[in-house]
Formats: structure tokens, C-alpha cells, sequence
């Protein structure tokens, strides 16, 4: 298998609606930011990967039909992922194996969502005959398992405000980051009103227009650039409606995370990971997810959170980009996270930099936590 | 000059003919004679409910038909405080409940009782629209409410995972 950097990073502002560009538009900021940091212009690309949310969402079918041209990709392979939420990061996996492959040389990988152009909350609550519409939107999925979560860890009940702080104060060090509360304080979030009750207002994520672009290079290429490598990819699923299926802990992202830490040479998660950009759509899936990635043992993924490990400045920082919970324009939630990690062992993430971060870990999730990608990017060639 | 459009918005419909499949269409034709069936998965033995005429496990048909009761344990669920279109009044209890027989929790309305009332464990029953209006749709259950017995210990609803 050929070796794969990240040589090109770029995304959009997000924002609640991001009115001053199409969606051809939106999807071509990040691409040209990504282009610029690689050095490279749209001739050099050999192939596209794009990934959005489902077509229900902006009501587009195969809208990567009308953004090839956008894409510079007219002429060119272009692929189109569908994972849900999980898309942004196997959509990056997807790329990263058309260059490990040793087909492609330079590939550019895309992915977006404009919210505002579509109605995310109508799209999850479909009015499915003979039944009752009684699941309000991902919340009201969500939001069960997040109070079984609580029951069996015996987490106390503010850690979900812990994580929406924390993460909303990393988002003021991200420029790009599409809520920026200032002043914002555990007693507001503790406040906010009780949507899906155990959920409140401020531990959900927002709806944003925005974009993701990366490109990734074959080792030739790369290694003029100062790249994030690809050190493992991992893709895993299971059915939502299987019997005895934990949805608290997954089985697939279990798996998933075994896989990319074996690619990745990683024994110790904990130790071997000095960073970890994760995809928490609502705040008590951090502790929920640290454990389903081994970073702890199981029902003490909440002490990490309490203890301020996940901190920007702890011993294992979660979602220094503030994270999903600041900038959700979903189809590019999981790439945002798989670029943070990148940034983060290029030393490229500014004033939310983790100090000698050198293994980054970016997953994403998606479905009924059904559908996982990760990787596992390193500032040193392996 | 007139000011350049910069979006529009084009509401979209959709039509279709729902086909539920052989084994759905039982389960909903039973549920107008207020029966619950469910498949049972001739590998892992888990039972569906609704039965899916497969087991996504094992990857087998499933044709045994079981019934199942159409009273259950509430596994979890949440307290919806926002409505959207077409909703019931708020806040309403959606609960996940896994009926006596049945190996995975189909989620339901919990009403007749207070949202600080519902706990995980608690015993609960299906309350069915008169008989003149039983129809082949799970709109036929109007809602689950408790039944009054003593709550299951978590121990035990924990056991239909597989974890
Ligand atoms: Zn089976």
C-alpha cells in the first residue's frame, strides 16, 4: 500500500446561513482554501471525493452532478459517499485509499452541507405510514440513550454542561467556528431549556452552512509539503433494528476503532493519542464516546470530562475546534473532524494548537450510531 | 437594477404506494384484531417485532410467527418539550418498550401518566382505539400507559442486550 499525507486543508466560515454563496459556491471556498495550502491548482488533481448528508436534506438529488463543474472535476473520476453523519469521514477514508492504492497522485476530497437551503429536523422526522410521528429529529433519538448512559455510568447530571462549555470555549480560538458565545458560563447552559429532556438547548449542536476540503497526495508529492500521514483508515456499520444491539456502546464502533489503532501501530489509545477531534453532536456523547474508543475503561468515560482531561490544555484534549457542537453543516461535521486532527500534527491549528501534538485521532459517527470512520494521522512519515 | 436572486425556495412533495412486505403487512393485518406478532430467527432465536421477514444478525429468513403480549417494559426514553408539524401536544413521553415475547424495544407514546412519573422499568400496557376503529396500522394502539405493577429491576431489562 502506497503512503498518504494530508497536504491541503480548507473549510468555510460556518454560519446559521451562509447567504452569500450558492452551495457550488460554499463547496468551492474550501476547495481553493485547501488547493492554496497544498500549493496546488485545480490541473493538478487527478479525481474528486465528495460527501454530503442525504439528498433529502436540501431536497438535491446526486448534487454532485451540478457541483463537477465547481469541483473542477469535470472529466475527471468523481465519487460521491453516502455514510449519514459519519459521510465527511469516509468520504476522507474514501480518498485516502485512492491514493494508497497508487491510482492517484493528488486527489482533492470535498464535503458540505447548507443548512439553511434545507430543513434537517422535517428530513429525520418522516411521517412513515401506520406508525405515530413521536421521534422529533436526531435529539429525540438521541436523547434516550443519552439518559441510559447516565443510568449506567452513574455520571452526575451537569457533565453534558461541562462538555458544552468546554467545547464552546475552544470555538472562540477557531475562526471559522460557527457559534462564538462569548462570556458563556456553565449556569447558561445549565439554564437552557430542556428540549428532549435529559438534553438542553446549549448541549446541542447548531445547524450551519459549510464546507471541508482537503487534499491528499500520494509520498512523492507529500512529502514536500509538510503533511499529516495517514497512518490508519477504518470504516465499520451495523443494522440499526438488530436485536440485543447496544447502542450506548456500539459494537461497530468498537471494532472500528480497533482497526485503525492496529493500522496505526497503537497499543495504549490513551497514551499513543495526543489528541482526539470527535463527532458529539450532543454534549454527553463525549464521555459516551471515549469509552467506545478505549480511551477508558467502560462507565468512566464521564471522569475524564469532569477531570479536565479533554481540556484544550489536559492530558488527552477532545474537540479543540470546538467540535460539532459549535459548527454542524452535517455532511462536513466528519470531515471537519478528520482535518482537525491533520491540522493538529502539522502544528498548522493556531491558537487552538495542542502543544506537540503528534498523533491525532478524528472520528465520526452517523445513522442511529451505526455508522463509524476514523483515522489516525501522524506529523512524522512512518 | 433589480437586486440578483440569491436562492429560492421550492417546496417538494412526494407521492408514493407504501408496500410494507409479506411480513410487515401480516403484523399490521393482526394488529386490527389487537395482536402483536413478531418473527422469530430460526439461528439466534431473538424475535422481531415488527417482524422484518429477516434477521439483520444472522443474515437468515425469518417465518416462524410468534405472538407476543401487548403489555412491556419501558427500557428508556425521553421527554419531548418541542412539537413539530404534526406532533402530539407537548411534553409527551416517547418510550422505548420491549413487549413480553419480544427481543427488541419498538418505541411508543406513554400517556395517562406524568413525564416526572416514567421510569426506566416500569410496567406498561397498550391502550387500543375502540373496536370500530381498529384499522390495519399501529395507530390502532393509541398509546401505552403503566399497567400499576411492580417495576422490572434494571438487571433484568438489561438482559435483552447482548453488550
Ligand atoms: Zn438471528
Amino acid at each position: 500500500m502506497e503512503l498518504c499525507g494530508v497536504i491541503g486543508i480548507g473549510q468555510t466560515k460556518h454560519d446559521t446561513a451562509r447567504t452569500d454563496v450558492s452551495i457550488a459556491g460554499l463547496v468551492r471556498e474550501a476547495a481553493l482554501r485547501a488547493l492554496e495550502d497544498a500549493g496546488l491548482t485545480w490541473s493538478d488533481i487527478e479525481a474528486v471525493v465528495l460527501g454530503k448528508a442525504p439528498d433529502m436534506f436540501e431536497g438535491m438529488m446526486m448534487p454532485e452532478l451540478y457541483l463537477a463543474d465547481a469541483l473542477g472535476a469535470v472529466g475527471k473520476p468523481l465519487l460521491r459517499v453516502h455514510t449519514a453523519g459519519s459521510v465527511g469521514g469516509s468520504t476522507a477514508v474514501v480518498a485516502a485509499h485512492h491514493v494508497q492504492s497508487g491510482r492517484f497522485k493528488r486527489v482533492l476530497t470535498v464535503a458540505y452541507e447548507k443548512q439553511s437551503e434545507s430543513n434537517a429536523m422535517w428530513a429525520l422526522a418522516p411521517k412513515i405510514p401506520f406508525q405515530q410521528p413521536i421521534v422529533a429529529g436526531a435529539g429525540g433519538y438521541f436523547a434516550p440513550h443519552i439518559r441510559e448512559y447516565i443510568r449506567r455510568s452513574g455520571a452526575p447530571s451537569d457533565i453534558g454542561i461541562k462538555v458544552a462549555l468546554k467545547d464552546r470555549l475552544n470555538a472562540l480560538k477557531n475562526p471559522f467556528a460557527h457559534l462564538r458565545m462569548e462570556g458563556i458560563t456553565l449556569e447558561q447552559v445549565a439554564a437552557s431549556p430542556v428540549l428532549w429532556d435529559p438534553i438542553r438547548f446549549l448541549e446541542c449542536c447548531p445547524s450551519s452552512d459549510g464546507a471541508c476540503a482537503m487534499v491528499l497526495a500520494s509520498e512523492d508529492v507529500a512529502t514536500r509539503n509538510e503533511p499529516a500521514w495517514v497512518l490508519g483508515t477504518a470504516v465499520r456499520s451495523e443494522p440499526l433494528g438488530m436485536a440485543g444491539r447496544d447502542e450506548i456502546n456500539p459494537r461497530a464502533g468498537r471494532d472500528c476503532a480497533e482497526a485503525v489503532y492496529a493500522q496505526a501501530g497503537i497499543k495504549d489509545p490513551r497514551n499513543d493519542i495526543d489528541c482526539v477531534e470527535m463527532y458529539v453532536p450532543f454534549s454527553w456523547y463525549e464521555p459516551m464516546w471515549l469509552e467506545n474508543l478505549g480511551f477508558t475503561e467502560i462507565g468512566t468515560g464521564w471522569r475524564l470530562t469532569e477531570d479536565g482531561v479533554t481540556a484544550l490544555d489536559g492530558d488527552l484534549p477532545v474537540n479543540m475546534s470546538g467540535g460539532v457542537l459549535s459548527s454542524n453543516p452535517i455532511g462536513a461535521s466528519g470531515m471537519l473532524r478528520f482535518a482537525e486532527a491533520a491540522l493538529q500534527v502539522r502544528g498548522r491549528a493556531g491558537e487552538h494548537q495542542v502543544d506537540g501534538a503528534r498523533i491525532g485521532l478524528g472520528h465520526a459517527y452517523g445513522g442511529g450510531s451505526q455508522f463509524f470512520a476514523m483515522w489516525v494521522v501522524s506529523g512524522e512519515k512512518p | 437594477m433589480s437586486d440578483p436572486v440569491t436562492g429560492i425556495i421550492t417546496p417538494v412533495r412526494l407521492e408514493y404506494t407504501y408496500t410494507p412486505g409479506v411480513a410487515a403487512s401480516r403484523f399490521l393485518k393482526r394488529i386490527a384484531s389487537k395482536e402483536i406478532v413478531g418473527q422469530k430467527c430460526p439461528r439466534c432465536a431473538k424475535v422481531y417485532v415488527p417482524p422484518r421477514g429477516s434477521c439483520p444478525k444472522c443474515g437468515v429468513p425469518t417465518e416462524e410467527e410468534v405472538t407476543v403480549a401487548d403489555s412491556g417494559t419501558v427500557t428508556t426514553f425521553c421527554i419531548v418539550n418541542i412539537p413539530f408539524a404534526g406532533s402530539v401536544p407537548v411534553p409527551y413521553v416517547s418510550a422505548h418498550i420491549l413487549l413480553d415475547g419480544s427481543d427488541i424495544p419498538l418505541v411508543g407514546l406513554l400517556q395517562e401518566v406524568a413525564a416526572e412519573d416514567v421510569r426506566m422499568g416500569m410496567r406498561v400496557k397498550a391502550v387500543w382505539v375502540p373496536d370500530e376503529e381498529l384499522a390495519p396500522t399501529l395507530l390502532s394502539i393509541k398509546y401505552f400507559t403503566p399497567t400499576g405493577e411492580p417495576d422490572v429491576p434494571i438487571e433484568k431489562i438489561m438482559e435483552y442486550r447482548d453488550a
